[in-house]
């Protein structure tokens, strides 16, 4: 057990160093000179300078690679080129709206989508069978974006119930937090949902043709029970696998949805910071985002492990 | 030999060719493949259909509701809408088929080489695995950034996060067909590697590789829309679905059509591509595409 968990985090290591090279790649790969990429058409030669100074562009590669990697490990994920600020202090300040739209999004999903998949699953081929699928197929294929502007075309502009955009802090009271979270929540719930649908379908429709499944129904055990004891727990595995993969395309949808409900969270400083070639920032959030997916990832593995006494690794 | 080879090979290139009349049948793929038929006549015809110079500014005309001039109305530079959507359909096709191509390519050979020499696949899975664990919107979108905004830099920035899946795909078709008697018989008669890879891998690799061919199309308009979207995409001299509703944004209580039009396009295109890739994968092979946690 604990042999596993451990082989689990060294094997989690080359994925991260792999992250790694190819966020301090991208930079130093882009054809010119990173520090005037970065600094734009209008530097001038102190901006430049400082530019190098900060990013140590002026030693070799490796050197530069190394300091940079020792930094990360001691926490030190750089500082914003636009505003001086330490980049995990501009984090820190803005993680509150993507926290809150990124635990509410998993939630309603999860509550959504699982019983959907289950039901779609033990009615296969009917109506709601096929209303499942094709919600599923609509969620992948319409943008995030267009969603959400659906949204506020109806709640917001129509039917005046929903505030436009905007964020209000939870501590300023539970109602103003929370009627500005509901459409962005809505528009990325709905992307989220059809890949959480969509998988624990297929998984619990496997299951339903299991040995196990027909002996139980053989042993007169009623259908709810069949469904519940039985399949649904072992379709549980790859539903929970589902859950941790689709997190890199939270993310992205987080970075969308921000963007279009003005939400100041870390998927604006991320396109703020793009947009003003603070790289810095947008280094440090690719990291910490990918950081965040593989222990995400390993935590679900391990958590198995000890659930289920059958997984062996 | 020969002849042995051509049993294997040739009935699975016929029932390609033989599956595409009978998807035609069932009334929501024929429909599709209609919506992806108007869309491609509309991205060919642009310069035909459009009304108007899609970049002519008319200062005079600006978010004006549809008229007779202008059928959809026009944006906040005055240009005419219609003729924008119509040329951005080109800009989506060209990065859909683009990046298709590009991913396919390139995750094939990579995908055949990590099958095959089990060295090398312990070093590109770890390189997949990195890239995976990046939100392709963040990827892309920074890639962009540096490189300047052309459309081959997007095809680029929008085909690196997509390799890693078409890799995984080929290689698990490699693993899985190296295990097939035939392939171990010719492994074992001194087949060379290139007849092995042209003969049996090839052939069993086309199937999942055109129903994963077209999730990439339709992932790959979907981030272009994206990046255009946020202001990161294609420069909007050019009109592109996604930086059309990009120039919409700020009117959006005046003008939703600005966001509507161009929003219905990219969703009805992606929305066919992935109904025919669905039905692709359903006729050509059902076990052995996993579409859960390919997106």
């Amino acid at each position: 057990m604990s042999g596993f968990i451990l082989r689990r985090i060294l094997a989690s290591i080359p994925v991260l160093l792999v992250v790694a090279v190819a966020v301090f790649m991208l930079l130093r790969l882009t054809p010119g000179d990173p520090a005037s990429v970065i600094a734009g058409d209008n530097a001038t030669v102190e901006q430049l300078a400082r530019i190098r100074d900060q990013l140590g562009l002026d030693k070799p590669f490796h050197r530069q690679f190394a300091e940079w990697i020792l930094r990360l490990l001691e926490g030190d994920f750089g500082t914003s080129i636009i505003s001086g600020t330490p980049v995990m202090r501009l984090i820190a300040d803005r993680i509150e709206p993507t926290l809150s739209l990124a635990l509410s999004t998993i939630t309603l999903s999860v509550l959504i989508a699982v019983p959907l998949g289950a039901l779609a699953a033990a009615r296969q081929g009917s109506l709601l069978d096929r209303t499942v699928i094709a919600l599923c197929i609509i969620g992948f294929s319409v943008p995030v974006f267009v969603i959400a502007y659906g949204l506020i075309q109806i709640f917001a502009v129509q039917l005046r119930w929903l505030p436009v955009q905007g964020f209000r802090s939870i501590s300023l009271g539970i109602w103003p937090f929370a009627e500005r979270l509901i459409m962005p929540t809505l528009a990325l719930t709905f992307l989220y949902m059809a890949l959480i649908a969509r998988m624990t379908r297929t998984s619990v429709l496997e299951v339903l043709g299991e040995d196990f499944v027909r002996t139980a129904r053989a042993k007169g055990i009623t259908e709810a029970a069949v469904f519940l004891r039985h399949a649904l727990r072992n379709a549980a595995v790859p539903i929970v696998t589902i859950i941790g993969i689709g997190f890199a395309l939270l993310i992205s949808g987080v970075v969308v949805t921000e963007s279009v409900f003005n939400l100041p969270g870390i998927g604006r400083l991320t396109i703020d910071a793009v947009l003003a070639r603070d790289y810095p920032v947008v280094q440090a959030v690719i990291l910490l985002s990918s950081l965040l997916y593989v222990v995400i990832n390993l935590a679900i593995d391990v958590i198995y492990v000890a659930l289920d006494p059958r997984i062996r690794y | 030999m020969s002849k042995v080879h051509l049993h294997l090979v040739e009935p699975r290139r016929l029932r390609m060719l033989r599956v595409l009349p009978g998807l035609m049948r069932a009334p929501l793929v024929a429909l599709s493949g209609l919506v992806l038929a108007v869309i491609l006549g509309a991205a060919l015809l642009a310069s035909w259909l459009a009304p108007h110079d899609p970049g002519l500014l008319d200062p005079v005309m600006r978010l004006r509701p549809a008229s007779a001039d202008h059928p959809l109305g026009t944006d906040s530079y005055g240009r005419d809408l219609l003729s924008r959507v119509l040329h951005g359909a080109r800009v989506s096709l060209a990065i859909g088929v683009g990046t298709t191509i590009v991913a396919v390519a390139v995750g094939l050979a990579v995908g055949l080489i990590a099958g095959f020499f089990r060295r090398l696949d312990a070093v590109v899975m770890r390189v997949v695995d990195g890239l995976m664990a990046i939100p392709n919107v963040l990827l892309a979108i920074t890639i962009v950034t540096l490189s300047g905004a052309s459309l081959w830099t997007v095809i680029i920035a929008i085909t690196i996060p997509e390799v890693p899946r078409v890799i995984r795909l080929v290689r698990s078709v490699v693993l899985s067909v190296r295990e097939e008697h035939y392939v171990e018989a010719a492994i074992a008669l001194g087949s060379p590697l290139r007849r092995i890879l042209w003969r049996h891998v090839l052939p069993n690799s086309f199937a999942p590789l055109i129903v994963q061919g077209s999730y990439v199309c339709a992932s790959a308009i979907l981030t272009e829309a994206v990046l255009s979207f946020l202001g990161a995409g294609i420069n909007p001299v050019t009109p592109s679905w996604g930086n059309i509703m990009a120039d919409g944004r700020g009117f959006f209580r005046l003008r939703p059509e600005l966001i509507f039009w161009p929003g219905l396009c990219v969703s009805l295109t992606i929305l066919s591509i992935n109904i025919l890739g669905d039905a692709l994968r359903d006729t050509l092979d059902p076990r052995l595409i996993k579409r859960g946690g390919e997106r």
